[in-house]
């Protein structure tokens, strides 16, 4: 039953990690940049709850839709007014721009909000499930994040599969140049990119700390580099991988955590993805680019 | 008419480095022995030191060998804690500090090298993005192992543990020096501005010799076009290895004289964080220029100082600051007029001379 409850736990985890994972790798694909700003944007979409449900007193929908439109067009506008200028500029200058978001949204999170942590009160209110006549226990919190990470996955499978603008998306992460050729409108395609990102971002930073209810600036700058590890692991720019990448991260930390060593879960986690990518240097569902001579 | 000797860009830019550091050096030494720095500055110069050295070294990897690095303040943490224990093992041996300083920062640098070797053979096989997301996943597990990691000393040697202090043994006159999440504790602060200053010369003299040498030549090569400098039969994991050691070794000297400068130095210090600190530094200084990364260091590092009397907003306007020159610098208007207006004063200094002779 520990075996049970901890995979449980591990695919709980997991699946916030696949949630942010699919905001990277969906930026990745598209924009080919590393977007270290995201989990500044998971942290604000929590905060944005926390205000919502606190201060407002508005319903649970409400504040997590609130979070989401306050994260899409926060996106957005980091797209516009950071990432665009830099479009034809080296991935560098992207990258150190991306930072300088990550602090600036970090430090105006600290400046509106104060270091100390708030404590999040978890949106679903239905305390825990209990199986096997106590036995084993699964957190409404839990099965709710699994249920959000597969609509999710689905309505993204099928977002990309069928529309027009999913069809446009990935013919830009394809080849842009051929895909402006084609009369698609790429800046306007990224930014639909970033703007599903950032919302996905809010409902995983809502999950995040309704499971793990301590809310500060940094909260979620570690859930960012891990999930971003989830996202390469499972093999960038691919929307299973990441999906696959996170859920299976989860599954490591847990089980690490629990059978191994608490401490040194982290240094768990990475070792994996070293080994992984040591093995297959293109993640495990990335696809191997033709080197040209 | 006499000819002049034509100075080589190369000999022009080693003086420039060597310079700045040296005057950086006659200006504030006698400043701070004078007592007229206040506390708060003197106690910035030796990690100023250190990160410039950090940012040279960085510059290797990052601009010389092209690969992003994620995960330096790793180095720096291997070599800050191996040199903490070191100048600790040696405190009864060897009385005089400086010596102390010299063979743990040679220590340093020399633990920090293996892990370097060891890390390089697998990251170098990757590349790109994925390169730079095991550097940083090897940053992270360097620190979490240091975090876990408790070292004594007693009578008898070193003891190591991975539980907790009990579980070192040590004798009643033993005395911890790593302990845990708290880090290295009780250090004895030997570092000093004069070292300091001098670690940056030879981190200097070493990388500057090191890119106008054949080793350098061939690292270029491998940057500019892998496949082309293998078909002339350049060995790239070598070439690429040797500059990442040698990055590694530098950042490990870096770290044994910064942990010296404080009483204290946790693991957690050396975290992502630093790294993309010390990658910024590099970035904004520009590859490939040393010159830059010197100035770039200094200026960043004493920003937020400087904007201390705005105490809260000091890191908003340090992230604007660094949105606005990444967007301004990468500007093709601003860049075309800053390119005019430099090649205007060039122009006018040219006619100047030619006006005398």
């Amino acid at each position: 039953m520990n075996l049970l409850t901890n995979l449980i736990n591990g695919i709980g985890l997991g699946s916030v990690y696949a949630i942010i994972a699919l905001g990277y790798t969906m930026v990745y694909g598209i924009a080919k940049m590393l977007n270290f700003a995201h989990g500044d944007v998971i942290m604000v979409g929590a905060y944005m709850c926390f205000c919502a449900t606190t201060y407002l007193n508005l319903p649970v929908p409400a504040a997590i839709l609130i979070a989401m439109v306050v994260c899409t067009v926060l996106g957005v506008l980091i797209e516009g007014l950071a990432y665009k200028p830099l479009r034809r500029a080296g991935s560098l200058a992207v990258l150190i721009t991306a930072i300088g978001v990550s602090y600036f949204l970090q430090n105006m999170a600290l400046l509106i909000w104060g270091s100390a942590p708030k404590t999040f009160t978890s949106v679903v209110p239905f305390g825990a499930v209990s199986l096997f006549g106590g036995e084993l226990i699964i957190s409404w919190e839990t099965i709710i994040t699994v249920l959000a990470n597969i609509v999710i996955m689905i309505g993204l499978a099928l977002f990309t599969k069928m529309s027009r603008t999913g069809k446009a998306m990935r013919a830009v992460s394809e080849d842009k140049d051929a895909a402006e050729l084609m009369g698609i409108n790429v800046n306007k395609t990224i930014s639909i990119t970033f703007a599903i990102g950032s919302a996905l971002a809010a409902i995983a930073g809502v999950l995040l700390c309704s499971s793990y209810p301590v809310l500060m600036p940094t909260t979620g700058s570690m859930p960012g580099i891990k999930a971003f590890t989830a996202a390469v692991f499972g093999g960038i720019g691919s929307i299973p991988g990441a999906m696959l990448g996170g859920l299976l991260l989860g599954i490591i930390e847990i089980f690490a955590k629990s059978y191994i060593s608490t401490q040194l879960s982290d240094a768990i986690v990475f070792g994996v993805l070293i080994v992984v990518l040591l093995v297959k240097p293109t993640g495990l569902l990335g696809k191997k680019i033709a080197e040209k001579v | 008419m006499a000819r002049k000797k034509k100075i080589s860009s190369f000999a022009v830019n080693n003086i420039k480095c060597y310079g700045l550091v040296i005057l950086a050096f006659l200006v504030l030494m006698p400043l701070q022995s004078a007592g007229v720095l206040n506390n708060s500055v003197s106690g910035q110069l030796v990690p100023i030191c250190a990160y410039v050295v950090m940012a040279i070294s960085l510059n290797l990897t990052v601009g010389y060998l092209g690969e992003l690095s994620l995960g330096h303040a790793g180095f720096m943490s291997v070599g800050a804690f191996t040199g903490v224990i070191t100048a600790v093992a040696l405190s009864q041996s060897v009385a005089a500090p400086e010596l102390r300083l010299l063979v743990s920062i040679i220590v340093g640098g020399l633990f920090a090298g293996v892990a370097g070797l060891i890390i390089g053979i697998p990251v170098l096989r990757l590349k790109g993005d994925y390169l730079a997301i095991v550097t940083l996943a090897f940053g992270e597990i360097i620190k979490n192992i240091i975090n876990c990691l408790y070292v004594g000393i007693d009578a008898s040697g070193l003891h190591f543990s991975m539980k907790n202090t009990n579980e070192l043994n040590l004798d009643a006159a033993g005395k911890v020096i790593l302990n845990g999440p708290q880090g290295a504790v009780g250090i004895t602060k030997i570092a000093t501005f004069g070292a300091a200053i001098l670690l940056i010369l030879f981190a200097l003299f070493i990388v500057l010799n090191l890119v106008h040498s054949k080793t350098g030549r061939a690292v270029s090569a491998i940057r500019d076009n892998r496949i082309a400098a293998e078909s002339v039969g350049i060995g790239v994991t070598r070439y690429k290895l040797t500059a990442f050691i040698i990055s590694a070794m530098l950042a490990g000297m870096a770290g044994a004289l910064y942990a010296q400068n404080f009483s204290t130095v946790a693991a957690q210090k050396f975290d992502f964080n630093l790294s993309i600190l010390i990658l910024v530094f590099v970035v904004l200084g520009g590859m490939r220029n040393i010159f830059g990364s010197i100035i770039a260091t200094a200026i960043l590092y004493m920003l937020p100082e400087l904007l201390r009397g705005i105490a809260d907003y000091r890191m908003l306007i340090y992230a604007i600051i660094l949105i606005a020159v990444m967007l301004l610098t990468n500007n093709m208007k601003v860049r075309a007029f800053i390119d005019t207006a430099m090649a205007n004063i060039k122009g006018k200094l040219a006619g100047r001379k030619g006006g005398n002779s």
